[in-house]
This record gives C-alpha cells, structure tokens and sequence, in this order.
C-alpha cells in the first residue's frame, strides 16, 4: 500500500508502484484537470506541484511518492473562487483551446511561490517546457505578471 | 488593437443601413428547407423556436453547431443570437446540438471555388452563392476554412430576432399589450408598466407562434456584445481545470482502452501476438479493430501499458517508403499529364524569359509533412447498449461521423447520437474520423458498457493526415529595378482528392488547394503564370491550417522576395508597386507604418522581412525582425495587419491572430514528417518541437475593416509567417532558403 496526500487529502493506492501519477489522478481520482499530452515530458500538460515544485505527472510513478504532498490545478481555485493565478488568467483570457493551460498555470503558480515578481526571462525559463500548441504565449506573459501583482495585492 | 476608420464601401453600406435602423432580411434562410433538429428529442418542459433557440425552466439554450476547437467559436456563435435575442451574458448557455443537415455550412464550399477573393465579377458572386446552395442540399455541417465567423453571421442573429419575435408575439396575446408596445431586456419580454415576463414563462407558447417571414436586425451601432470585448463563455473553465474535453469523458460503469493500427498509413495488418498483452493486470480484452487492435482495460494507463506489448505483423506501405523516394516521385510531378490547373496566366510568361538578357532567375522550393499533433490526443468515447449507439467525441464533421457510425454498426441514424466535445486543439484534424470509427469498433466488441478510447501521443502523431509535402519551380525576369515576370510551378498531392476519396465524394476539376495562396495573389506583375501539378497520391494527407496557402504563401512570397532583391528594389515598397487590390494594398502599408519600415537592414546583425498572402479572402501582411545572438537567430518582433471586414470580437481577434502567427513561425522553424520505412520518424513533441514560450516574438496586430465582406481570421495570419522570417533571415543573414523547416540551414536560439 501506497501512501500520500493529493490536495490535502489521505489517499492510499494498491495500484503497480510503476502506475504514472498522471495516470492514477485522471482515471483513478477522476481529477481530469491535469491533462495528458505526451506521455515523456515534453509538453507539461500534466505539471503538477510535488510538495511544492512543479512536475510532470507523466513521469513521476506513484511507487516514488510514499509520503508526498500533491496539487494539482483543482487545488488552485475554482471556478466560483478561482485563485490569484487563475484570477489572472481569466483576466487576460489567455485560453484558446486551454488544453495545456492547467499545466501552465500550475508551472507559473510554482514559479511565483519562489520568485514572487519574475521578469520576462524567469518566466521564459520556468515555463518553456509547457508546449501551448495554440500559440498563447504573449498572453501567458502578460498573465503571469499580472498574477504577480494580485498576489502582492493581496498579500499572499 | 488600433483600427483604420477610413470612409469606405463597406461604411457606407452599413451606414444606409444604420440610417434605416434595421435590415430586413428573409427570415427562411434560418430554417428552410430542413426540419428543426431540437424538436424530435425535445424533453417535457422543453421549447425550441428554431434550430438555434432551446428554452426550458432554466432559460435560453442557444445551439452552436461548430466545432469549439480553441477558435472560440461556440463564444461569437452565441454572442451573435444573444445580441439580437436579448440575454444577459452571464445567462448564455451553449449546445454544440445534435449533427444535422440544418446546420449546413454555406461558406465552406464556396470557398473551394477558383474565384480569387478579389474577384467581384458576376460569374464568381454566381459560383459562391452555388457554392453554398450546394452545401446547404448537401447538409455539409462541416467546421472549417475560417468560415464559422461569416457563415453564422446573418443566420445567428436571425435565428436570435426571430426568436425575440415570437417570444413577444407571445407575451402580446398573454398580457393583451400590442406587439408595438413590448420590449426585452436580459431574456425577459418587459411590458410598458415595467412588468418583466422572463422568456421560459413564455417558451411553450412562443413555440406555438409562427415564425415571421422577415426579421430586422439591429444596425451595428446599437450593438452591445458584437465588436465590443467580450468574456469567452470557456474562459473560467479554462483557467480552473474544470473544462471537460472528449478525453475528460467519464460514465459509469466505463472502461478505458487504446487502439493501435499500422503506423504505415493505409497498410494492412497481416496478424498479431496478443499473448502478453491480454494477460496484463486490468486487461479485459484485446479485440480487433480495422487495421489493426484494440486493448480494453480498467485504466488508460492499463490499456496503453499492454497494447505496446502486442507484437504485430504490419502490412507494406501503399506508398513509397522514405522521403527521399518520395521527393523523387513529387519532382517528377511537373509533367503535361499531371498538370491540374494554370488559372493565371497573365502576359506571356514563356517570351518575358526567352528575351531576358541573362535567362532570368530559377529557384526550387519545397515544404515538408507536417504534422497538426493537437495537444489532446485522438480520444473518444462510445457505448453500444440496447440498439443505441452514443458517441462523444469532438469532432469537425458531425454528419461523417454519423454516417461512419451506421456503417459499423448498421444501426439507423435515429439509434446513434453524437454529442460533440470542447477539443484540446485541432488544426485541422478533426476532419478526420478515423480515431472514432477506432472507439465504435472497441465499443462493439464491449457492447453494453461505454469505452472510452485514448490514442498515445505516437499513435497520434504517426497516424496523422498530414498536411502534404511540396515542391515548386519558380523563374522570374527583373529589369528597371522593377520585377517584370513571375513564374511559378506548384507540385503536392491533392487534399481534396483524399480526403473526399475517404468519404466516398468524387472532388471532380482541378483542386484549387494545390495552388491556394498563390494564384490568386494581387499582383499586377506583367508577366505572371501559375501552374498547379496535381502529385500522384502518396501519404493520406488532409486540411492543415490555412491548407494549401500554408505552404504555397511561403514558396511564392520568397521568391517574390528574391526577384525583388535582385531587381534592387525595395522589399515592402515594390511590393506595394505591384499589388493592384486597394484592401491588400492597406494591410502592407499598414504593418509598413507599424514596423516603422525603412528597407530589410537593420545593422547589427539584424534584419527584418515582409511577406504577404491572400487567403481565405483574408489579405495578411507581416513583417518579422530577427537578430543573430551567439545561440542562434531570435525573432525579436512580428507586425501583423489583416483586413477582415469587421471584428466582432476583438480580443479572442488578437489572440487567434497572435497564435496563427506563433503556429506559423514555430512549424517553419523546425517541424517536419520524415518518413522511413514507410513510417513517420517522429512519434511525439521531442521532435517535433513547435515554438516554445522562450522564442515567442513580441507581435502586435491591426485589423483593418475597409472590406465590405465579413471574414474569418483563425487561418489567414499563417502564410505569410513563413516567408516573412525567411525573408528577414536573407536581410539578416544573405541566406536565402528555399526549404522548411528553416532549422536544417540555420539555428534558433
């Protein structure tokens, strides 16, 4: 039996040690919020936080995460309370078809935990490994900027 | 986003309008000649006015019959009824509905027609308006070619005004006011006292009223969500996880599964060892599908797991194996036999190049494979249980999909539902339903539970319909600092002639996809010939955004740029010399003004490039600046200008219009489909990378609305992306390259 958190809550699997968490989350605790896109870490659709940095879920296996915190973009808000991130997000409307934008959003959420305000190139560098094939970048700049000055805002 | 608000036709046709307060329209476009889809599965309580128009206890469900494939289309569907029906924005609540004929679409096939969008001629309004009767007999409900934005326009708000009609219609005989009298506010009727009657306490009768023969539609100028911005009805859900997309399908009681078939496209599959792979924990069955097999298991995880041990014997390629043999076969295309279309043919090419002093110029270009790899894998769900078939899936063509699923299961139409999904991306691909006929076929072999089926990521990107590989022979004369002739030959596979050949519709004439984006370019050059050579069939190839002009734009604007530079004249200026259509001539002076234009050098190492593509009736214009840096070329900033007649909404504008850019410059940078042994040599995003947010440019967009005809914007800004940074890599570099990606020549940073 495995053991760990994913959101806060208790949750204990006797599933293959080697079964992706990406795998054990979607299907498993039907959190369809964090998405599969590649399967090899590549794209980032399934960035999750694993105790606090952001992670492919593809490739992290559940057999590994005996005592781990997990969260995953649910965690973040939602869509009646959506979180800071989130909130900036929707301002800019940053989605098109918003299949990659969990994963953007949990990369950037990571990166403003430890960079609180970052600049282009920190942004660049936290989150060029989240693939956006339809082309939102601009809007994901701008968003996460935007997310930094609403978390000053509210002090968080 | 700045606009040019110049006098224009299309001001002055609007502003009659205005004056006139309403335009009457008929009213049987909306409906006629097909029945209303929504009444026959109407539920108690339920009343539809027409086929757009769903009203229960709840409120207003207003149906958008295409596909939401990230281009925001169920949003300006649904802004184009509300606008006229009435509704709060926070009440819209959309349906992609169920598959039928009445949601033809009548732009679609109009604009396959080799008409350039310049044209304004009798014989080409005739054509198109043929075009989209022919849909419209056909029930073609198709979503594509940037048209859901101008075949929704006039039909959506009627569907909204005529509903707003009856409601009042019936809010009249209810409360004895005259018709005259009554207004709406926010999806209620409101009587002169100030009573407001909300529109589901009026439905059952409305539904009862007959629809008006004619509807006037609000002038522009009393809109309130049209061109104005607007909040995507996706937005929330998008940014919290909480969007539900085709692969996000869960039912009771499902089961997960995956499918494999022969990576070579069209190849059979002679047998396979499924020993292991059935005995794998959670494998329920492994059961064949066409082409190959399906693994059903109690996960995703599960199924793909056991499916990458089954050991298949697949069939050869039906075509040649490697691209070397491939770009053999395609060069060979430029014969009498295979010649497919010459629709220009201006001056007299053959004598401009005979009396040129040095024979004038000659280049070769070509385009890769490429590869559309939606972020969502090829996913859906289906379940088979007492003579019903439901299906959910996202899909392009609801009605093929229908049709395929009578096939395979023999079951008539009224057993089988579609109900459509959000897609996670398309491009193009869901024009294609062979990854659903995939998931009926697992359904049948579990009849009785829903399956749902996910591809990988390597089935999905070997088993693409790519967008086709080709190969052009360019020549040209220059003399005087002007160019004085342009010829061009364009070589690939037909689209159309496969993918109607997977539908079973013969595409008879020439497939203007083979010469899109070139021929009907607006350029007054005197002599000026294009010439398409239809390839023979080699890989199934399909619609990749922007189609034809995707690679076409790129092949004829380069070697513009080239005649251009050797004639020694200015790249944007002599550009605008030539061009002899007043629309395209105001985007190219407009992302001249933008970028600041002063020639292609910049110094420093750095350069900058303009290109120019008509397609889609759109006219594109960029300019992309680039730099050398110690770790390759960084595109530092894209101009782009389109003139699309009017924005109805502007900030999903921007955003389509900056993705369309970033699809175009990441593909040209360094995608490809190489194939080996008859199979892709790409399987996933290691290599076939896209743009990264690292290497996505600063771009700044303009609309321009001088044009009297209202146009789609999801593919036009893709061709030019292409030439426009190849041409700024000639300014920065003097490389000239004539082949995508640009990365086998040069490196990005």
């Amino acid at each position: 039996m495995i053991r760990f958190t994913v959101n806060g809550a208790q949750v204990e699997t006797d599933l293959e040690p080697d079964t992706p968490l990406l795998w054990f989350l979607r299907d498993t605790m039907k959190l369809t919020g964090t998405k599969y896109g590649c399967g090899i870490a590549q794209c980032g659709a399934c960035t999750v936080h694993l105790d606090g940095f952001a992670t492919r879920s593809c490739q992290m296996q559940i057999g590994d995460l005996e005592g781990a915190e997990v969260t995953t973009i649910e965690q973040q808000g939602t869509p009646e309370a959506p979180g800071p991130v989130q909130r900036a997000w929707i301002e800019h409307q940053v989605a098109q078809c918003g299949y990659c934008q969990s994963g953007q959003i949990m990369a950037a959420a990571a990166l403003l935990a430890e960079v609180p305000d970052p600049d282009d190139t920190q942004i660049d560098d936290a989150l060029s490994g989240n693939l956006c094939r339809c082309g939102t970048y601009p809007r994901i700049r701008a968003a996460v900027h935007r997310a930094a000055e609403l978390m000053r805002e509210e002090g968080q | 986003m700045s606009r040019a608000g110049k006098i224009t036709r299309r001001a002055l046709l609007f502003g009659t309008v205005a004056v006139a307060g309403g335009v009457a329209l008929g009213y049987y476009v909306v409906q006629h000649p097909h029945d209303n889809p929504l009444e026959p599965g109407l539920e108690p309580g339920e009343a539809t006015l027409n086929p757009y128009v769903l009203i229960d206890a709840e409120g207003v469900t207003i149906i958008t019959p295409r596909t939401d494939m990230g281009q925001g289309a169920h949003s300006i569907l649904a802004a184009m009824v509300a606008e006229e029906l009435d509704l709060a924005w926070s009440d819209i609540k959309v349906s992609d509905g169920p598959p039928s004929a009445a949601y033809y679409n009548a732009k679609v096939a109009a604009e396959a027609l080799p008409f350039a969008a310049t044209d304004d001629g009798f014989l080409a309004r005739n054509a198109r308006a043929f075009g989209g009767s022919m849909a419209k007999v056909l029930g073609l409900q198709v979503t594509g070619g940037s048209t859901t934005v101008p075949d929704g326009f006039d039909r959506m708000r009627m569907a909204g005004a005529a509903a707003r009609q009856m409601l009042i219609d019936a809010a009249a005989e209810e409360t004895g006011v005259a018709r005259a009298d009554l207004g709406t506010r926010d999806g209620h009727v409101v009587t002169p006292d100030g009573k407001a009657i909300a529109y589901a306490d009026l439905a059952q009768q409305a539904a009862g009223v007959a629809p008006p023969d004619e509807v006037a539609l609000k002038s522009p100028d009393r809109w309130r969500y049209l061109g104005q911005p607007m909040e995507r009805l996706d937005i929330v859900a998008k940014s919290t996880g909480t969007q539900v997309y085709g692969i996000d399908i869960d039912l009771s009681d499902m089961l997960y599964a995956t499918v494999r078939t022969n990576p070579r496209r069209g190849g059979v599959v002679r047998g396979y060892e499924a020993g292991k792979a059935g005995k794998m924990p959670g494998v329920q069955m492994v059961v064949p599908v066409t082409g190959g097999a399906g693994v059903i298991a109690d996960s995703t995880w599960r199924a793909m797991r056991a499916a990458q041990e089954i050991d298949f014997d697949w069939g050869e390629a039906p075509y040649p194996a490697d691209s070397a043999q491939m770009w053999t076969q395609l060069e060979a295309s430029f014969t009498e036999s295979l010649q497919d279309s010459r629709f220009r043919d201006d001056g007299d090419v053959e004598a401009a190049l005979a009396q040129a002093s040095d024979g004038g110029l000659e280049a070769q270009y070509r385009v890769p494979y490429l590869a559309h790899a939606p972020l969502e894998p090829m996913n859906a769900t289906a379940r088979l249980k007492d003579g019903r078939l439901d299906i959910w899936a996202s899909t392009q063509i609801p009605m093929y999909v229908m049709a395929t699923a009578k096939r395979l299961t023999g079951l008539e139409e009224e057993h089988i539902h579609l109900h459509n999904q959000y897609a996670g991306g398309s491009f193009g691909r869901r024009l294609e339903d062979d990854f659903i006929a995939g998931a009926i076929e697992v359904a049948m072999a579990a009849e009785g539970r829903p399956v749902k089926m996910t591809w990988t990521r390597e089935e999905d990107m070997s088993h693409d319909f790519p967008r086709p590989m080709a190969v052009s022979r360019a020549r040209g004369v220059v003399g005087n600092g002007q160019v004085a002739a342009f010829d061009l030959s364009l070589a690939s596979p037909s689209v159309s002639q496969s993918q109607g050949g997977r539908v079973n519709q013969p595409m008879p004439g020439p497939d203007v996809m083979i010469v899109a984006g070139a021929w009907d370019q607006p350029f007054a050059i005197p002599d000026y010939r294009v010439t398409g050579y239809r390839a023979q069939p080699m890989v199934p190839v399909s619609s990749w955004r922007s189609v034809g002009a995707s690679g076409n734009g790129f092949m004829h604007d380069c070697f513009l740029d080239e005649l251009i530079h050797a004639a020694g004249a200015d790249p944007l200026q002599e550009r605008l010399r030539l061009c002899d259509d007043p629309l395209s001539r105001g985007v190219l002076e407009a992302v001249g003004e933008m970028s600041g234009w002063s020639g292609p050098d910049l110094g420093d190492g750095r350069g900058r490039g303009v290109a120019f593509t008509l397609s889609f009736g759109v006219a594109a214009a960029e300019v992309v600046e680039v730099s050398q840096t110690d770790n390759g070329l960084r595109i530092d900033k894209v101009f782009v200008a389109v003139e699309v007649g009017r924005v109805l909404d502007p900030v999903n504008f921007d955003n389509q219009v900056k993705g369309a850019v970033i699809w175009g410059l990441g593909h040209a940078m360094n995608c490809e489909l190489t194939y080996q042994d008859g199979m892709t040599e790409q399987r996933n995003f290691d290599s076939y990378q896209g743009m990264r947010l690292y290497q996505a440019p600063h771009i700044e967009v303009r609309a321009l609305e001088n044009g009297d005809t209202l146009r789609g914007i999801g593919e036009p800004p893709v061709p030019p992306a292409a030439p426009a940074l190849a041409n700024a890599i000639f300014a920065a570099t003097g490389q000239r390259i004539r082949e995508l990606p640009l990365n086998r020549q040069v490196s990005f940073a």
